[in-house]
């Protein structure tokens, strides 16, 4: 993973401090997770160059510390809003090209023709912006953005305001940005099932403090994940790989560290990857395999990690298969099975949600 | 009523007044308004109860001040009398001072308000996309303002047209370089001649009605203000 952000950054407003310290990947999507207030829109702010604070580093490059400020409009980052932001003046064209007339001619990467493809803009061209639904609007805005040749792009929560069926028609153009312009992506939300199936390395604030980052499946791995996220996300995210399809049983077969999974048949090819979220309290835990004893189909061998603090009548345990899984048991059980660390143990998983493009809002 | 006997002077004096205030008004409005939108400086109160200033004050205060400021031994008045050799008190251009002065509000106000209700997202909106300040303000607020614009600009140059009290105690009453309609029809009921005061009256009531018409026309047609 090459560091492509450095940034170090301290706001204080009334009754808000804002001091995060954060190194972000040059490739993938980046999601900053947090609720209201949490100071994600502040991280933006200063990422795009609209608050003067503490530094930033962007490819070996200072764009931002005591002594120097590169002014929002000279820095090569596209920024999406929540409210889209279109200028109401212009058609849809006129909107595209806005930003990409500003850009210095040797900077173009990303031409009007290819962004028009990519995001499925034909039509719209010469629409007036007020023409324009919810959803045509965010993909008018993400791609003027696009078209400043970003190397980086900012989205601050540019799902909120649509419905499900808008979002669904929004996200698979977000991953083509990344996999196919190969632009790294800061996405800011407060919603995590939005954005579960694109996110690589997340980040999550509360209070302007940053409480966890780093690659997904560690961030949702961790004993204290339901102190950042609360209780209905808490549970590990595996990416597995599609092993074989069983259309007798219609079943669809998953590899996890050369371990088997089963889930509803999915139409995806073998060999591809299917990411998958377990939710904790979907984890059962057994000292003895209990094959044949039980009607659940997952069964994974795994090793207690780490148990963590207790929470009311139950407790997390960190297991180790191969990646990190979680599993919310009671304070009894723990008590019945005497768990202790470095303990063989069977987790039996009762639900296994899907995470990909249209599933999961 | 015999349009032939009527004094075309006045009335092109009143015109050409007005023109020139709104241009300057509006060169001039402009960055104060945008200003007092943006500015969280701790004098703008102290700025904005400047500018309000003439929509309180009598216009025969105002006109006082202005002919003292202005005349042979005023501020204003007296380097420009060793400048030029004639002070700027009963002239063409002290009228257009006093004026740009009285109808400051009236420009500035509808400006500031109309900058206040865009806000600050396009700006920054069009800065990441790589315009400058300057870029942004000519290229996304300027188009957003044309209602601001057009109201500022209407009752800034109404109010010019109108105007008496000030205009009497800068200008005086000079044929042809201070005498303007407003003046004009005073002038013809002191002497009683109430044809060429109603002709007069009625000229300047028909351009203001056809004026006001005329905007909210095109206020109808603008496109709607930021989505």
């Amino acid at each position: 993973m090459t560091t492509f952000i450095k940034a170090n950054f301290k706001v204080n407003y009334q009754d808000f401090n804002f001091d995060i310290d954060l190194q972000l990947p040059a490739s993938g999507i980046t999601v900053v997770f947090g609720p209201s207030g949490s100071g994600k829109t502040t991280l933006l702010r200063c990422l795009a160059g609209f608050e003067k604070s503490g530094r930033l580093e962007i490819a070996g490059e200072v764009w931002q510390d005591k002594n120097k400020f590169l002014p929002a409009n000279e820095r090569a980052i596209g920024m999406v809003f929540q409210e889209s932001r279109l200028f109401p003046h212009l058609k849809v064209r006129e909107n595209l090209l806005y930003g990409y007339k500003r850009t210095p001619v040797d900077s173009r990467k990303l031409h009007l023709d290819r962004v028009i493809r990519v995001l499925a803009l034909e039509n719209l061209l010469e629409r007036g912006i007020q023409k324009l639904s919810g959803g045509e609007k965010q993909r008018v805005a993400l791609g003027r953005a696009l078209l400043t040749s970003p190397k980086l792009l900012l989205m601050d929560e540019p799902l909120a305001g649509l419905d499900t069926q808008k979002k669904v028609e929004i996200i698979p153009f977000i991953r083509k940005i990344e996999q196919e312009l190969s632009i790294p992506i800061i996405y800011v939300t407060h919603s995590m099932s939005e954005v579960l199936q694109l996110v690589d390395t997340m980040v999550i604030l509360k209070e302007g403090k940053i409480m966890k980052s780093g690659p997904i499946e560690k961030v949702f791995s961790d004993i204290h994940l339901r102190d950042a996220i609360g209780d209905e996300h808490s549970g590990a995210i595996l990416d597995t790989i599609v092993l074989e399809h069983d259309i007798e049983f219609g079943i669809t077969r998953l590899d996890f560290m050369g371990q088997v999974l089963s889930v509803p048949l999915q139409r995806i090819a073998p060999g591809e990857g299917l990411r998958v979220h377990i939710h904790s309290k979907d984890v059962s835990l057994a000292t003895q395999p209990p094959e044949g004893l039980t009607s659940v189909l997952n069964i994974l061998r795994t090793k207690v990690k780490k148990i963590g603090k207790n929470v009311g009548y139950s407790v997390d345990i960190e297991l180790d298969a191969g990646r990190s899984l979680l599993a919310t048991i009671t304070r009894k059980s723990l008590s019945n099975l005497n768990l202790q660390p470095g303990q063989s143990i069977y987790a039996l998983i009762k639900a296994i949600r899907m995470v990909h493009e249209n599933e999961n809002l | 009523m015999d349009l032939h006997s009527l004094d075309y002077g006045p009335i092109w004096l009143t015109l050409q007044l007005a023109t020139v205030t709104m241009v300057i008004l509006l060169i001039i409005g402009t960055p104060i308004a945008w200003w007092l939108a943006n500015t969280c400086s701790k004098i703008r109160v102290g700025i904005e109860a400047v500018v309000a200033l003439p929509l309180v004050l009598p216009p025969t205060v105002l006109g006082f001040y202005l002919l003292i400021m202005l005349g042979p031994n005023g501020w204003i008045g007296g380097p420009i009398q060793t400048l030029t050799g004639s002070p700027l008190s009963f002239t063409f251009a002290g009228l257009v001072f006093a004026s740009t002065l009285y109808s400051l509000p009236f420009v500035v106000q509808p400006l500031q308000s109309n900058f206040e209700s865009i806000g600050k997202a396009p700006i920054e909106t069009a800065s990441s996309l790589g315009a400058s300040k300057w870029d942004a303000f000519f290229s996304v607020i300027l188009p957003l303002s044309r209602r601001g614009y057009l109201t500022a600009t209407v009752l800034g140059f109404a109010h010019t047209l109108g105007e008496f009290g000030v205009v009497l105690m800068v200008g005086g009453n000079i044929p042809g370089k201070t005498k303007v309609i407003s003046i004009e029809i005073y002038d013809r009921v002191e002497v009683m001649e109430y044809a060429q005061a109603h002709l007069l009256s009625a000229v300047l009531l028909l351009f203001s009605f056809l004026v006001l018409v005329m905007v909210y026309a095109i206020n109808k047609k603008l496109p709607v203000h930021v989505s």
